[in-house]
């Protein structure tokens, strides 16, 4: 992709966020998208191009009375909107739309116009991790993490400073769905889900969406909001089964996501202003710190002690709280994308000062797949 | 409530097979001699499609696990141990520690531990690990 080619000119969240049993799944896919065409100045008829996780693209599209020309329903989990913006700027530059709306939603707490988690019995999770009781994502995602704490010295301790920093990132959101302060003793003496994992440590479970429009850089001067350019985009997928990575350690995909984005870019680590990491369990920014060459392996417990990550840090990581703090529907990576996108603009609640670059990774399933989106405010 | 258990399909089902005989089974590329799980008809590191069902030693290390204080409803009432184990071959299964409290102090990473397996149905015996005897 040829760098800042392509720009997001439209950007929201859903009207509400929390706890929303009035609205189904599609019905919050709809609120993001007509706030986010209301951002731009647009209307359903202005969009040409259509990408969506968790419903189908062509559900949304004519929900919207939107007949594009484009559709990507790539679903890969949490961050399947970040392959969405890149998949996006891949297809303006080809030509094969101008104006594409990316959509989120989901009733992740109430359930509302929601399907199930259930797996085939034949699948290779129905088959080899299934039978030996493991449930939702608490009882996945955290398989690993025991081999990470022992390699590299990792406590409990450290996970919960995790869950305790993006705390003091929240408070200053009122949109955040936890604000009040907690303790690292306060972590550890929340209820047990999956040990060494206490309910601190697990993300939200709420409802909400967002939604975001992407067209070329040289029209995005025409619309109402500063245009945040797309500076590096990356992607991979790993595996569908936890028990199979590549490395307890470590994922593959967010090493090979980040560096194609990075190498993208062009840019250093040390260009970077403000990050998010998709957070659904305090191990990830651990993990993403690590796997995105941001610190060396078993150095990120110490960076985020050392309060690196936090208000007044040098790189401020989830500044809208996270997974952890601020709202998780089930499919995180459109906020992550969200709050990159208003620190470019320079709205953020918890306003990075000068933020120039931006850099938005996400996860998808349990360590399953990856995507890494830079932004920048500077063409 | 009945265990949730595996549906095999035409790739797997050696693997079931065996471990409804008591039989851990791995495969792996007669070229290079890499194991490799879970079962597919080919050499997940080569394509090569030169690959044989063979025994595994049944013997592995506990490399990871949670335990799990939110019971699924067919697994009981208890807490109990989601692991992964690393086997002697290379590959890493998931699977559950037998023989064994489910506690962080009982279930040391890098203790040695051995298959065992439990009959679930008529065809299908799931493949758990227990600590080492020897």
């Amino acid at each position: 992709m040829q760098k800042n080619s392509v720009a997001v000119v439209g950007a929201a969240e859903t009207t509400k966020l929390g706890k929303i049993p009035d609205v189904s799944v599609i019905g919050l896919h709809a609120d993001a998208a007509l706030n986010a065409m209301a951002d731009a100045g647009l209307t359903p008829a202005d969009i040409d191009g259509v990408a969506t996780a968790g419903i189908s693209p062509v559900e949304l599209a004519h929900y919207l009375g939107i007949k594009p020309t484009y559709a990507d329903g790539t679903s890969v989990g949490g961050c399947s909107f970040m392959l969405h913006v890149r998949h996006a700027a891949a297809a303006i530059a080809a030509g094969h739309a101008k104006t594409i709306l990316i959509t989120h939603g989901e009733s992740g707490r109430s359930r509302v116009g929601a399907g199930g988690f259930a797996r085939a019995a034949s699948s290779l999770m129905g088959q080899f991790e299934m039978p030996f009781g493991v449930t939702s994502p608490p009882t996945m995602f955290t398989v690993p993490v025991l081999r990470y704490m022992k390699t590299y010295g990792v406590t409990e301790e450290d996970l919960a400073t995790v869950a305790v920093i993006q705390r003091e990132w929240a408070a200053k959101n009122p949109r955040a769905s936890f604000k009040d302060p907690i303790t690292v003793d306060d972590v550890l003496n929340s209820p047990m889900i999956a040990w060494p994992f206490r309910m601190l440590m697990c993300c939200l479970v709420t409802d909400g969406g967002g939604a975001l429009i992407l067209t070329s850089a040289d029209r995005a001067k025409d619309f109402p909001n500063k245009p945040v350019y797309v500076l590096g985009t990356g992607e991979s997928v790993e595996t569908p089964l936890v028990s199979q990575m590549y490395d307890f350690t470590s994922s593959t995909a967010f090493k090979i996501s980040g560096k194609k984005a990075f190498d993208e870019a062009g840019i250093k680590h040390s260009d970077v202003d403000h990050l998010m990491i998709y957070d659904a369990f305090a191990h990830l920014p651990l993990y993403g710190l690590e796997d995105l060459g941001f610190v060396k392996p078993g150095e990120a417990k110490d960076f985020i002690k050392e309060r690196n990550t936090a208000i007044g840090g040098k790189l401020p990581l989830n500044t809208n709280g996270g997974g952890l703090s601020y709202m998780h529907s089930g499919m995180y990576g459109m906020y992550a994308l969200q709050e990159s996108v208003r620190q470019m603009r320079g709205t953020a609640a918890a306003q990075v000062e000068g933020a120039k670059i931006s850099v938005a990774h996400g996860v998808g399933g349990m360590f399953a797949a990856s995507g890494t989106i830079i932004f920048t405010n500077e063409k | 409530m009945a265990r949730i258990l595996p549906e095999p399909t035409p790739e797997t089902q050696h693997f079931w097979d065996g471990a409804a005989r008591g039989e851990l089974l791995l495969q792996r590329n007669k070229d290079t001699g890499e194991a490799y799980f879970p079962p597919r008809p080919f050499c997940p590191k080569t394509g090569s499609r030169n690959v044989e069902v063979f025994k595994a030693s049944g013997k592995a290390v506990l490399w990871s696990y949670v335990i799990n204080h939110r019971p699924r409803p067919d697994m009981g009432t208890e807490p109990y141990a989601i692991a992964v184990v690393k086997l002697a071959e290379g590959p890493t299964m998931m699977t559950n520690i037998v023989g064994c409290p489910q506690t962080p102090e009982a279930l040391v990473l890098d203790m040695p531990l051995e298959v065992v397996f439990e009959k679930m149905s008529d065809t299908i015996s799931l493949p758990f690990f227990q600590p080492a005897k020897a």
